[in-house]
């Protein structure tokens, strides 16, 4: 039987070290040990993107990533993105324009929302829908996913109004 | 959905991913970016017992000038081959494909070699590395091995790679100056391509010098479109020179009739994305 390997993974700013089998996917070991539940498992199959999460800042889909092979490296959840209690833009942008039906896709929306405003902060509308091409809404709601993503891009999202919603929201 | 389990090494060089390769055996699998052997390990197609992860080897990432070509190391991502300044300068046509392979969290992750030993027949990488006759350098036990792409990939999912050895890099001739597109069918966002093509020319005066064209899923293996290269060779750089020219496109192709439509479809579609591929490489 295969062994176990030590792995030292930094994960929304704290270190973890930890015995992990090779055969460990990355989104187990985020939900199931550390307990970040915030990255939700959709197709288990690389199509829909709800387990998207950054590693060294930019997206990956963490059912496709072995635990092991983040070792040394930086993850970031859709749990590290807000600061000091105060949601991230397009977390904010995300609740202004109402881009979630059931939500289950939001979380990996927003971080492959956040890794594509960093490789190109002004996406055309165009731009903005390649970018998610690899992330499912069942609901079909891209409209408004596509307009938080372009109030943030515009900057015409809301900078203060975050804290008053994030108890309901964390 | 869970693998089997697995040993698994990192090592930090090539010598030393040979030298595990070589006491594995023969039920070994090599880790590049996962995006296409971890979704088959998940369905249990494939359960090695050992995966020798190639993701520390900081020599096989990067793209690197080398005099008329770029040497391009195995484990560098599509987003970074879709994104380089030398590939786009010297090789767009590599650039381009590479943009269309898959989503944006996948082209972080997946790699331009490991893309190319997986030798999926729809895979958006193979055609232009043969349209563009890139040497192949594997290393293995008895040293370094060039193979030339043309011998390289051997049917569906089979390249040149023997038991042993690693795809290190892929040395792509410069095609600086030529124009380059890479037109895609698909029906839907994200899928593979149905039939794709990739087409270079290299436009003097109002006259189509040369022309360079692989096709994608028209065969088990990319394959050139001999008959179109030879027809586009000295015609005037025109619709109509261009049209003609594309209706032999499926000459001498095998491609496969599944869900996505049969093989007289695909051939019809390769005459249209022919066309379509060499108007946008001329600038037309």
């Amino acid at each position: 039987m295969a062994s176990s390997t030590t792995i030292t993974v930094e994960v929304d700013d704290v270190s973890y070290t930890d015995d992990v089998e090779p055969r460990l996917l990355l989104v187990q070991y985020l939900r199931e040990r550390l307990g970040k539940t915030g990255t939700l498992i959709g197709c288990d199959t690389t199509n829909c993107g709800a387990c998207t999460v950054h590693l060294d800042g930019v997206s990956v889909k963490s059912c496709t990533m072995f635990a092991v092979q983040a070792d040394g490296h930086r993850v970031t959840t859709i749990e590290g993105l807000a600061e000091d209690g105060k949601l991230a833009p397009l977390q904010q942008a995300f609740h202004e324009c109402h881009a979630l039906q059931c939500g289950y896709c939001t979380p990996g929306m927003i971080m492959q929302s956040a890794s594509l405003l960093a490789e190109n902060p002004h996406p055309s509308e165009q731009e903005i829908r390649d970018g998610l091409e690899g992330n499912l809404c069942r609901c079909t709601g891209y409209q408004n996913i596509v307009a938080a993503v372009r109030s943030v891009a515009d900057g015409t999202v809301s900078s203060n109004a975050g804290e008053a919603e994030t108890a309901g929201v964390a | 959905m869970i693998p089997s389990a697995f040993d698994y090494a990192a090592p930090a060089t090539v010598a030393e991913a040979l030298d595990l390769l070589a006491a594995a055996g023969d039920d070994v699998k090599l880790l590049a970016g996962g995006q296409s052997l971890i979704p088959v390990m998940k369905l249990r197609l494939a359960d090695p017992a050992m995966v020798i992860d190639l993701g520390r080897i900081g020599e096989l990432s990067g793209v690197r000038d080398d005099g008329d070509a770029l040497l391009i190391g195995a484990m560098t991502p599509h987003h970074q081959v879709a994104t380089d300044s030398l590939i786009a300068t010297h090789l767009p046509l590599l650039a381009k494909a590479a943009a269309t392979v898959a989503d944006p969290q996948v082209r972080h992750r997946g790699t331009f070699g490991g893309a190319l030993v997986h030798a999926d027949p729809a895979g958006d990488l193979p055609a232009p590395v043969l349209a563009a006759d890139a040497t192949f350098i594997l290393a293995g036990p008895a040293g370094e091995r060039r193979v030339g792409a043309a011998d390289f990939f051997q049917g569906y999912f089979t390249t040149a790679v023997a038991d042993g050895e690693i795809l290190t890099h892929i040395r792509v001739p410069k095609y600086t100056g030529w124009g380059a597109h890479y037109e895609k069918f698909t029906r839907v966002a994200q899928q593979w391509s149905i039939v794709a093509v990739a087409a270079m020319v290299r436009v003097e005066g109002g006259t189509i010098a040369e022309a360079r064209i692989g096709l994608t899923n028209m065969a088990s293996t990319p394959v050139r479109a001999t008959a179109v290269e030879q027809a586009l060779a000295g015609a005037p750089m025109t619709r109509d020179a261009i049209a003609a020219a594309s209706v032999h496109a499926a000459e001498g192709t095998d491609p496969a009739s599944d869900l996505n439509g049969d093989a007289a479809y695909r051939r019809h579609l390769a005459e249209v994305l022919t066309r379509r591929a060499v108007i946008a490489a001329a600038g037309l």
